[in-house]
């Protein structure tokens, strides 16, 4: 990875505050308008995640978000569109967030090409571990995108060093077992795991799963170099919640060390 | 593919097919499972404990069943039937069911999930469970907790919890779904005991392993019966377990033709069917590479089949591999042939067999007329029929 790039910019002097938004639920242009919401409410980094039809490292909410999207018909197509549009009003770095077989359909058709064209920075793919990654991997680097790996409470320590050596862009810490969803409190566990990890990554470690509150993005900030906040805001979409409500709320759990700076 | 290539492969892969496409989480369970699977498969002491399981709680060896009177009214050459049915619990999932639950045990696990369409799997996993002490959740989608009612009942009473599954097309493939996120959260002390030869390797390959005891005993009993190897073994196809088992035994003998039946549904169109072979799209389902029903997005297609057991949109890798490889034919039969299918069974012999393995039959009743007279087939009765009784009457079969 480039030393110029979004993400390393982002992480130069900067924690990361992270939201994560499924695409096309309720529409594109209504992603949009969330997503620029968010970015005025202090988020700075996006993932935008491609609905997939058996979401299964995903709770209810991001489930039923997935659903809605695809009823309203979001393809990758739709990626593109919503990345050049935030492109076109923001800077921050724009990760896509999917599953694997909805990205497949759209290599052979340089997909990845034009999604770094259109603004793409970094690739997370929730179902494809460092074992199975090698192939897109050589595309991802051909296309200068980051393949974000993911690490959990159970990744052994030694997987971790394996991991390490490919990972780029950052590392996203999914700090509990289970699903996506919103919870009220980290892991017990949290701080020496996070300890654990930072000794061994070099890179960026961000930490998500269950950040629902100021309180909890603060004490994730304290060991971890960026916090997302996902299900939370696809659930206040859900509850129809207005650009304004998304921006307040985004700001209401930024943590107090982004808003100083 | 040889039978040896079933078992070894390099990290899960038959030709391209399988590998283990799972959420970093899983990852661990994943890895635990190969390890203690790898011990296992080669350790004496549970082989020996799993084969008298298999022997005297499961009642194995189950026999392998000439019908001249089917033969007879199909036009056909000999007909045997591999009598899985005849298997406790009704059909062959209890093989893989009882091998993984003795797996679980030997792993420390206190506690099973598995997920179940035709709800087969799931009384197998609840009755192995029972008997083996341990705690058993099964996954079913609401559609087929309707269809396949009787065997709810069945799982109930042997003390499993069977939670309903709504999302989605609320079948298999949601089933299997909900039993990734309950395993994501909950590996420490459960297993997943996946029911069919496919998922995140090394799952096919255990099924794969598990199930081959059908193909094992059937190659002795068609010397015994036949002679010899048959000339063609014909099985049904959901995800693939008790075809990749039935496969496995002849596998080595090029001369033997094997053909897999697909569920056809009620119609071609893409949500009308669960023939994946079809369309003969490559994808990642539920952890594997392999041939997956889908649109062009790469979004999952629903299916459709009167057979709870094969209405799932993707293959086992196995299966994929011998497909490409062209050492299996892969067809399909429609809801209606299968539905005719069981009934000319029924009456001409007395056996009531399950809709999933009325499919093999109807092929073989579609191409009788054309097979030599002293030829051989065997068919893979893979379950009984007792559980279809609601949807037959719904059918009007009956």
């Amino acid at each position: 990875m480039k030393k110029d790039s979004r993400i390393s910019q982002l992480f130069l002097n900067n924690k990361g505050f992270i939201g994560y938004l499924t695409a096309g639920d309720g529409g594109r242009q209504r992603t949009l308008e969330a997503a620029l919401a968010l970015i005025k409410g202090g988020i700075n980094m996006l993932e935008i995640g491609m609905p997939f039809s058996d979401p299964v490292a995903d709770g209810p909410v991001i489930q039923r978000a997935a659903m809605r999207s695809l009823a309203s018909g979001t393809t990758l197509q739709d990626i593109l569109w919503l990345t050049e549009e935030i492109r076109k009003q923001s800077d921050i770095p724009l990760i896509l967030f999917t599953y694997l077989n909805p990205l497949l359909s759209g290599i052979p058709f340089d997909f990845l090409s034009d999604a770094k064209k259109a603004g793409i920075d970094g690739l997370l793919l929730v179902d494809c571990p460092l074992e199975e990654s090698h192939l897109i991997r050589e595309q991802c680097i051909r296309n200068e995108i980051a393949l974000i790996y993911i690490l959990t409470p159970s990744t052994s320590l030694e997987r971790v060093r394996k991991i390490n050596q490919y990972a780029e862009g950052f590392l996203y810490y999914a700090c509990r077992s289970g699903t996506t969803g919103v919870r009220n409190a980290l892991p017990e566990d949290f701080p020496h795991k996070m300890e654990s990890i930072k000794a061994i990554i070099d890179l960026p470690v961000v930490v998500g799963f269950g950040i629902s509150n100021q309180e909890m993005a603060k004490n994730v900030l304290i060991h971890a170099d960026g916090v997302v906040v996902g299900s939370l805001f696809v659930k206040a979409l859900e509850e129809d919640r207005s650009p304004e409500a998304l921006s307040i709320l985004a700001r209401e759990i930024c943590p107090p060390i982004l808003l100083v700076k | 593919m040889l039978y040896k290539e079933l078992i070894s492969h390099i990290q899960g892969r038959y030709g391209e097919f399988g590998g283990m496409y799972v959420p970093e989480i899983l990852m661990a369970p994943i890895l635990e499972l190969i390890k203690v699977w790898n011990n296992a498969k080669v350790d004496n002491i549970f082989n020996q404990t799993l084969n008298l399981i298999l022997k005297n709680y499961a009642g194995r060896p189950t026999v392998l069943t000439e019908v001249p009177t089917f033969a007879a009214m199909i036009n056909g050459p000999r007909v045997f039937l591999k009598r899985e049915d005849l298997l406790h619990t009704g059909a062959h999932k209890l093989n893989n069911a009882l091998g993984q639950c003795l797996l679980a045990k030997k792993m420390g696990k206190t506690r099973v999930i598995a997920e179940t369409g035709a709800g087969q799997h799931g009384v197998a996993v609840a009755a192995a469970a029972a008997h083996l002490g341990l705690t058993c959740v099964v996954y079913m989608g609401s559609k087929d907790m309707q269809r396949q009612a009787p065997n709810v009942s069945r799982m109930k009473l042997m003390g499993a919890s069977v939670i309903s599954v709504e999302q989605g097309s609320a079948t298999l493939k949601d089933a299997v779904n909900q039993a990734l996120r309950d395993w994501s959260e909950s590996f420490v002390d459960t297993h997943y005991c996946l029911g069919s030869a496919l998922g995140p390797h090394p799952f096919p390959e255990i099924v794969a392993e598990f199930q081959s005891v059908i193909g094992r005993e059937c190659h002795k009993q068609s010397q015994d019966l036949i002679g010899s190897d048959p000339d063609l073994v014909i099985a049904c196809i959901g995800g693939g377990s008790n075809a990749i088992g039935i496969f496995s035994g002849f596998l080595n003998n090029k001369k033997v033709r094997m053909i897999g039946v697909e569920a056809g549904g009620h119609g071609r169109l893409l949500g009308e069917h669960a023939a994946r072979f079809a369309t003969a799209t490559c994808g990642v389902l539920h952890g594997c590479y392999t041939y997956v029903l889908q649109d062009q997005y790469g979004q999952i297609a629903s299916t459709a089949s009167i057979s709870a057991g094969l209405d799932y949109p993707a293959i086992g890798p196995q299966h994929a591999h011998l497909y490409k490889s062209k050492r299996v034919e892969y067809v399909s039969a429609s809801d209606q042939e299968a539905l005719s299918a069981l009934k000319l069974l029924a009456k001409s012999e007395g056996i009531i067999c399950a809709l999933e393995s009325a499919h093999a039959l109807a092929h073989l009743i579609k191409i009788a007329p054309d097979l030599s007279k002293d030829h051989s087939v065997v068919v893979s009765l893979s379950g009984r029929g007792d559980k279809d009784l609601p949807q037959l009457m719904n059918s009007g079969v009956i």
